[in-house]
């Protein structure tokens, strides 16, 4: 009864967020009808593949019939995911470190820089940032073959100074490094600008009010200030380049191969290798996922940008 | 009650826009269906894996051919397997067909190498869907494996009058008997290719290669049944009959070990032209036909292809029509042209591959008879025979999926 009229009441009484929604019940649905399209597509383009890829890596083949499977549960195709593939692995994990590593030693410079140090070229040196995605980033790397051909300017200098072990650079694992840093570098370098363009500068000059000398400052209140670009400039460079194959492929040797190429090779050249190269794309997601969630737990802000 | 009204007949035109509009409806309702929420269990339902065929039971159910309302045929090839004008972007003879014919072809050089493409593709046309080709062209064994699995449709030699002049050593093949799923495109051989005055020596046997001037430079085919069958003709195995794991293993250890010794720079599908061409690779383990290309691109008439001493491989690729296709007139029209003596010269003229058509030796001597005794287009019995050129055993699904798996981890995957 108290209950009751109390409702009455509040609905009688103003323009409080339930009364409104008694008047227009139609308004509590706006928020799911604006998720709508969104979540759709999720399903239709991410969740039901990922339901699907998750049911082949399960599959088995059928005895005398390769190529052709059953549904199953089979989880040795995890176990041979793991055993049979654990050097590619780890060295997805190491080249995407390294290039992410390489990235941030690059970005940092140039994102500070551009945020406080060239005044009126901001805008060009931001263009010059973007402007590579404008091309394929297939024909930027197969132009980096072409750079660093044996008979090309880079290799050649490398070479008459007798500074090149293997006698080239392409075929190499620091060639793929060098393609990872390169084709994501971008991706490094815009969260840290935008965290440090956004950075509050009278919070700088009082570190200098405060008697700290230029580093000091550097590391006690930019730095800290622009961890949140940082944070999302290493995810956004580490996780594409953990699954790279590109760059391996057309950088790389045969014995520098990641695991992207070895789901490319047993979704596209083994005869059967469909269950296993699925098991390889769960198995990565996951480790990634795992590393990602340590990461973000450990040097983790509230907010990310 | 009354009887019902009858409809008329309706005039077979009208009628097939009906079936083709109730046919839609059902399609719009069911992709509906797909997008509701409890859709995501329908498609997975439907996504089933495919079921093994059933060994020659079956009926093969072929799509409805709309040849005639709709004259275009699309052509999926491996590159450099087409004369090709480099002033004018075109390819002479497919533009002499589309002229003579009326029937527009597409032509993409979208195939690098067997198992990729073949891979990319069987799970479209297990599930029944348009792979975007009216002709495919894969090598024996996995045209072998095309037919077997059904994913091609039977040609009729009926319709296309210029198909007896396939050479005779091809026309009883294991693989197609009496050739009712497939014809030849081109055949050739797997050998070394080298820039002779690069080199400044001359390469006879496959030890010629693992010398210290050529560390690094050197790049493979991925196809194992030429490149590790090239290495077994040197070990002595005769490819053609029985061997078994041992004899491929042994042949593998010696890809791996001049890989780790870095002699090998890369294992390479088509892609590895490129590499000769930007000087990375100043020899390797090729096929015939495309160091004469590389010869006309470069203008550098020192490429030399070479057939090992110990023996070289003959392989031919094969063109078929998807199961999927419904364009089968069109592209056994295109066959047929391309069958045409006059036409097979001039195709081969530029591909310099071992052509399949007789007759063209004659017309290519008309124009270039210097070409035309060439033994790496015409190739007479005996050469091949004084060769010791081999084509390699046809393997069992087990086997192939065991090789492909071995030679997958030699390549680092």
């Amino acid at each position: 009864m108290t209950a009751l009229a109390h409702v009455g009441q509040a609905g009688g009484g103003g323009p409080t967020p339930p009364a409104d929604d008694q008047e227009r019940p139609g308004r509590r649905w706006v928020p799911y009808l604006l998720l709508l399209p969104g979540g759709l597509w999720l399903l239709v383009f991410f969740v039901v593949p990922l339901v699907q890829l998750f049911t082949v890596s399960l599959q088995s083949q059928f005895p005398g019939y390769p190529g052709y499977y059953y549904r199953d549960v089979n989880a040795g195709n995890y176990l041979r995911a793991l055993t049979d593939f654990a050097p590619q692995f780890g060295r997805s994990l190491l080249f995407a470190a390294l290039a992410t590593f390489f990235a941030f030693v690059l970005a940092y410079p140039l994102a500070y820089a551009m945020a406080f140090k060239v005044g009126r070229w901001r805008n060009v040196m931001l263009i010059a940032v973007i402007a590579p995605f404008f091309t394929s980033f297939i024909l930027r790397t197969v132009a980096w073959r072409q750079i660093l051909a044996d008979e090309g300017p880079v290799a050649s200098t490398l070479n008459a100074l007798h500074l090149l072990p293997g006698g080239h650079i392409t075929e190499t694992w620091a060639a793929v490094v060098a393609g990872l840093t390169y084709n994501f570098l971008p991706f490094m370098v815009l969260p840290i600008y935008a965290s440090l363009e956004r950075a509050d500068h009278r919070v700088i000059e009082a570190g200098g009010d405060l008697y700290a000398n230029g580093f000091t400052t550097f590391r006690t209140v930019t730095l800290p200030m622009s961890a949140p670009g940082v944070l999302a400039g290493t995810l956004l460079t580490f996780i594409p380049a953990a699954g790279d194959y590109v760059n391996a492929d057309l950088l790389g040797a045969d014995d520098t191969k990641m695991v992207g190429n070895v789901i490319e090779s047993q979704f596209f050249k083994v005869l059967g290798g469909f269950p296993v190269a699925a098991a390889l794309s769960f198995t990565l997601m996951a480790l990634i996922l795992a590393m990602v969630f340590v990461y973000v737990r450990r040097f983790g802000t509230e907010e990310l940008l | 009650m009354p009887p019902r009204r009858l409809r008329p007949p309706l005039d077979p035109a009208v009628g097939g826009l009906v079936r083709a509009a109730r046919a839609s409806q059902v399609s719009r309702r069911s992709l509906l269906g797909v997008a509701a929420v409890g859709g995501a269990a329908a498609t997975l339902g439907a996504c089933a894996p495919p079921q093994p065929p059933a060994a020659g039971t079956a009926e093969l159910e072929l799509p409805r051919d709309v040849s005639g309302s709709e004259p275009v045929v699309r052509w999926s090839n491996w590159t450099a397997y087409l004369d090709y004008d480099e002033d004018t972007k075109r390819y002479p003879t497919l533009e002499a067909f589309q002229r003579r014919t009326g029937i527009r072809a597409t032509y993409s050089e979208d195939i690098e190498d067997n198992d990729s493409y073949f891979n990319k593709i069987a799970p479209q046309l297990r599930a029944g869907q348009d792979v975007g080709a009216d002709i495919f062209v894969f090598t024996d064994w996995m045209a072998n494996r095309v037919i077997t699995d059904q994913l091609c449709q039977p040609l009729e030699i009926i319709s296309m009058p210029n198909a007896p002049n396939l050479l005779d050593s091809l026309k009883d093949v294991s693989f197609d008997p009496g050739r009712t799923h497939s014809l030849t495109w081109q055949s050739g051989f797997a050998g070394i290719g080298y820039d002779r005055s690069a080199l400044g020596r001359e390469i006879r046997t496959l030890d010629d290669l693992w010398t210290e001037d050529l560390k690094g430079r050197i790049v493979v085919l991925s196809e194992f049944r030429d490149t590790v069958a090239l290495v077994m003709q040197s070990q002595g195995v005769d490819i053609t009959s029985d061997w078994g794991r041992a004899e491929f293993e042994k042949a593998v250890e010696v890809v791996e070990q001049k890989m780790s010794e870095g002699y090998i720079r890369r294992i390479k599908g088509n892609s590895y032209l490129e590499d000769l061409k930007s000087g990375n690779a100043l020899a390797g383990i090729v096929w015939s036909g495309d160091l004469f290309v590389l010869r006309a691109e470069t203008g550098n008439d020192d490429w030399t292809f070479t057939v090992p001493e110990s023996g070289g491989t003959l392989w031919s690729d094969n063109m078929m029509v998807p199961i999927t296709s419904t364009h089968r007139r069109n592209a056994m029209a295109l066959m047929n042209y391309y069958y045409d003596p006059a036409v097979a010269a001039q195709v081969a003229a530029w591909v310099n591959y071992v052509c399949p058509v007789q007759g063209a030796q004659e017309e290519l001597a008309k124009t270039d008879p210097e070409l035309a005794e060439s033994p790496f287009i015409f190739p007479s019995a005996d050469y091949i025979a004084r060769n010791n050129i081999q084509g390699f055993r046809a393997l069992t699904p087990e086997e192939d999926q065991e090789y492909s798996a071995l030679w997958q981890k030699v390549m680092g995957n």
